[in-house]
């Protein structure tokens, strides 16, 4: 018997599968063609120019501080630092955007970000000096620890929004990513489960045009990387990223839309990294310096510094100021980061859980022992306690 | 075994028969009714009620909101869980499956194990991972992995694992009121074990970090935890026909370890055999016959044996009873803890 011959087999008509739908419509989400600028564009008469002047003042600030950063790890007294050098217009605008009960999270590029939020820099510095992890209290400042793994702080803001929202607080996450970070899975569980969630949450991309040697080529196949944002079902958005007033433009909309309920969005800033990686680093084995020179040409501070002379708006004694209170920063900043820090070795067993295990119990009190006797050493010579 | 025997107006409580997974399940509903912080999230934890009916009822009870139904993606769940636990929830998070927790590794090993280190105490996370696990229930690959050693090993997480009804339900309750991160491992072939219980009064337990003596007896210490109970009891049984009288200390909690219960016993008997399913390479025998070994020299009469899993990726269902240890494995390791210099 075949099925033709089964019984009722000669009632049945095969009809369409139920209609057919996308879930959501991907017009509306897709980027623009090309990076959204504001600055030397008629977009830029909209624009407050207190805000520009403070965008600037905020940009000169931050550029030497990334100087000071630098020269403090020549002189030992930072571990390492990844430097923004070149990104300042992201890491300012950034912090810029959110109110005091937002959330930043940053990665390990971006305690520019968190200082221009309001931290204290040696706060921010701390992780990067090495006498301890995290130099503040994520909660006090609403700034996620520094994050090294990359991305692994993207699904933090997702579930932190989401926990906002449950309670009714009107509290939006900004998490900042490099171009590198978007091909790790987290980026994408993050963007996926704030898309489903409808999660407060602006996922801000830095594409500064390497993983430390690896360029964007080789990182991905998409169109762009806010184009992404489509296959979540959220809108991306493409900005200069060496735009101040875009970029600020930019993620205050999106900071809005996350504020009325509307989900999260990507943003994609197009940077470029003036620095190497870290001191660790030798950009010269990857890149070549025409690159380097073409981008000095669309210079961040530059580029606002032109537009506001241009209009008026500021004059040398202005840039003077602006340097002059950055040096005064850069100034405090050396002479705080050259004292040596207070180190805690009894710390190290501390937080390790609410309440020490018997096994921490013991090997604290080894190490007491050895910090004893080390110290006996230090003030009564060799033969002490013998 | 259970003591208490009334409810809280005073009426007396029957025990009845229960399921482990009936009293994880009630456990869960009892923490999210006493406090409102309380969030379960994972695969198919909603509708459904989860692949093991643990999370039954509680969407219907507590709303979607509460119990949730996440993408497939248990980096995410976890990664999600750090921002609500940083935001000041209390996150309960389901791994389907032991094996399938693994994509999760990055999140517990870098964030959930550390934050509270990381921040100098200012930001721990108050998450529970729930992690059914072990195998002997004819699961086909990555459906039967003992993943504990991995968790052992990372410094912040405290690894507990249940072997009886009421101690599912206490450690669970204990654990989602843990301040501090907690692997929840349910010896998922114990999930239809059945123990007399009440919902309405159940047994007050030890706390997690104290082990506990299941069995008490003078020749040899049987150590397990877990999925391994059952086993070891069954063997002490067994052993006194050759004229063992073996003690059996259930762990509960790998970590912290309870040194102090487990040298205690060692001590007074002399002998001592670890039984885990976990591979004994690496496992978590190797650390606990190296502290009886620190704690107890002069007090032992032979070796401390391991009886673990082989040291192979666990093997198809029908073979996995080759792998698993059992009461006849039990019973020759304890054979050979040098009976013959006794006389």
């Amino acid at each position: 018997m075949t099925v033709q011959e089964l019984p009722g087999a000669a009632a049945y008509r095969p009809t369409p599968p139920p209609a057919w739908k996308p879930i959501t419509d991907p017009a509306p989400l897709l980027p623009d063609p090309e990076p959204y600028r504001v600055l030397g564009t008629d977009a830029v008469a909209d624009v407050d120019p207190e805000l520009l002047l403070r965008l600037h003042a905020e940009l000169v600030r931050g550029r030497r501080y990334n100087a000071q950063a630098t020269a403090l790890t020549k002189q030992g007294r930072l571990a390492v630092y990844p430097s923004s050098t070149g990104q300042e217009a992201c890491e300012i605008a950034a912090a810029l955007v959110l109110e005091e009960r937002d959330w930043l999270f940053p990665s390990y590029r971006d305690t520019l970000a968190a200082v221009a939020r309001g931290l204290d820099p040696v706060e921010a510095l701390t992780l990067l000096r090495g006498d301890r992890h995290t130099g503040y209290d994520p909660r006090e400042r609403r700034i996620a620890p520094l994050c090294t793994p990359l991305a692994t702080q993207l699904p933090h803001a997702v579930g932190l929004a989401h926990a906002a929202r449950l309670k009714g607080d009107d509290v939006v996450a900004l998490a900042m990513v490099g171009d590198g970070g978007t091909s790790e899975g987290d980026f994408h569980e993050a963007l996926n489960f704030a898309a489903v969630w409808k999660a407060p949450v602006v996922f801000f991309v830095q594409n500064n045009g390497f993983a430390i040697s690896v360029p964007l080529a080789k990182q991905t196949a998409a169109p762009s990387l806010a184009h992404k944002a489509v296959g979540y079902g959220m809108p991306g958005r493409l900005v200069d990223g060496n735009d101040a007033a875009a970029v600020h433009q930019v993620l205050s909309e999106a900071v809005a839309r996350a504020r009325r309920g509307e989900g999260p969005t990507l943003v994609e800033a197009v940077t470029y990294r003036m620095e190497a990686h870290t001191n660790a680093d030798d950009a010269t084995r990857y890149r070549v310096d025409s690159e380097v020179e073409a981008w000095k040409a669309h210079d961040p501070v530059r580029l606002l510094e032109h537009e506001l002379t241009e209009r008026g708006l500021l004059d040398d004694a202005g840039i003077e100021q602006a340097k002059e209170a950055a040096e005064r920063m850069a100034a405090a900043l050396r002479d705080r980061m050259n004292a040596d820090p207070e180190l805690a070795p009894m710390d190290l067993f501390t937080h390790v859980y609410a309440e020490q295990t018997s096994q921490l119990r013991e090997q604290a009190a080894a190490l007491r022992a050895e910090l004893d006797a080390e110290q006996d050493h230090d003030e009564h010579g060799p033969e002490a306690g013998r | 075994m259970t003591t208490a025997a009334v409810t809280a107006d005073g009426r007396p409580v029957k025990a009845k028969p229960a399921t482990m997974a009936q009293a994880l399940g009630r456990a869960l509903r009892d923490s999210m009714a006493e406090d409102p912080t309380v969030h379960v999230l994972g695969e198919d934890v909603g509708t459904l009620g989860g692949v093991f009916r643990i999370t039954d009822g509680l969407a219907k009870e507590f709303g979607d909101d509460r119990c949730t139904d996440t993408p497939l993606a248990e980096a995410g769940i976890l990664g999600a869980a750090v921002g609500m636990a940083m935001y000041g929830l209390r996150p309960v998070v389901e791994m389907q499956f032991d094996a399938f927790a693994y994509p999760a590794f990055e999140q517990l090993m870098s964030h959930v194990a550390k934050m509270r280190n990381r921040t100098g105490g200012a930001m721990p996370l108050p998450i529970t991972v729930r992690v059914p696990y072990g195998g002997g229930i004819g699961g086909v690959e990555h459906h039967s992995d003992s993943s504990e050693a991995y968790y052992m090993a990372t410094p912040g997480l405290h690894v507990v694992t249940p072997a009886t009804v009421d101690d599912a339900y206490g450690l669970l309750r204990e654990s989602i009121a843990s301040d501090d991160p907690v692997v929840f491992l349910e010896p998922k072939r114990l999930y239809w074990s059945k123990a007399d219980w009440s919902p309405e009064a159940p047994a007050a337990v030890e706390p997690i970090g104290k082990a506990v003596v299941r069995r008490p007896g003078r020749s040899a210490t049987l150590i397990t935890y877990g999925p391994s109970l059952p086993v070891c009891m069954e063997a002490a049984e067994a052993a006194l026909a050759e004229g063992w009288d073996l003690e059996v200390v259930d762990l509960r909690s790998l970590v912290p370890f309870d040194d102090e219960t487990v040298a205690a016993s060692v001590r007074r008997t002399g002998r001592a055999v670890v039984v885990h399913e976990s591979p004994g390479f690496g496992g978590p025998g190797g650390e606990i016959a190296a502290r009886i070994t620190e704690r107890c020299f002069h007090h032992l009469e032979a070796p401390v044996l391991r009886v673990a899993g082989f040291d192979i990726p666990y093997p198809p269902p029908m073979l996995e009873r080759h792998h698993l240890p059992g009461v006849d494995r039990v019973l020759d390791a304890v054979a050979r803890l040098q009976w013959e210099a006794d006389s």
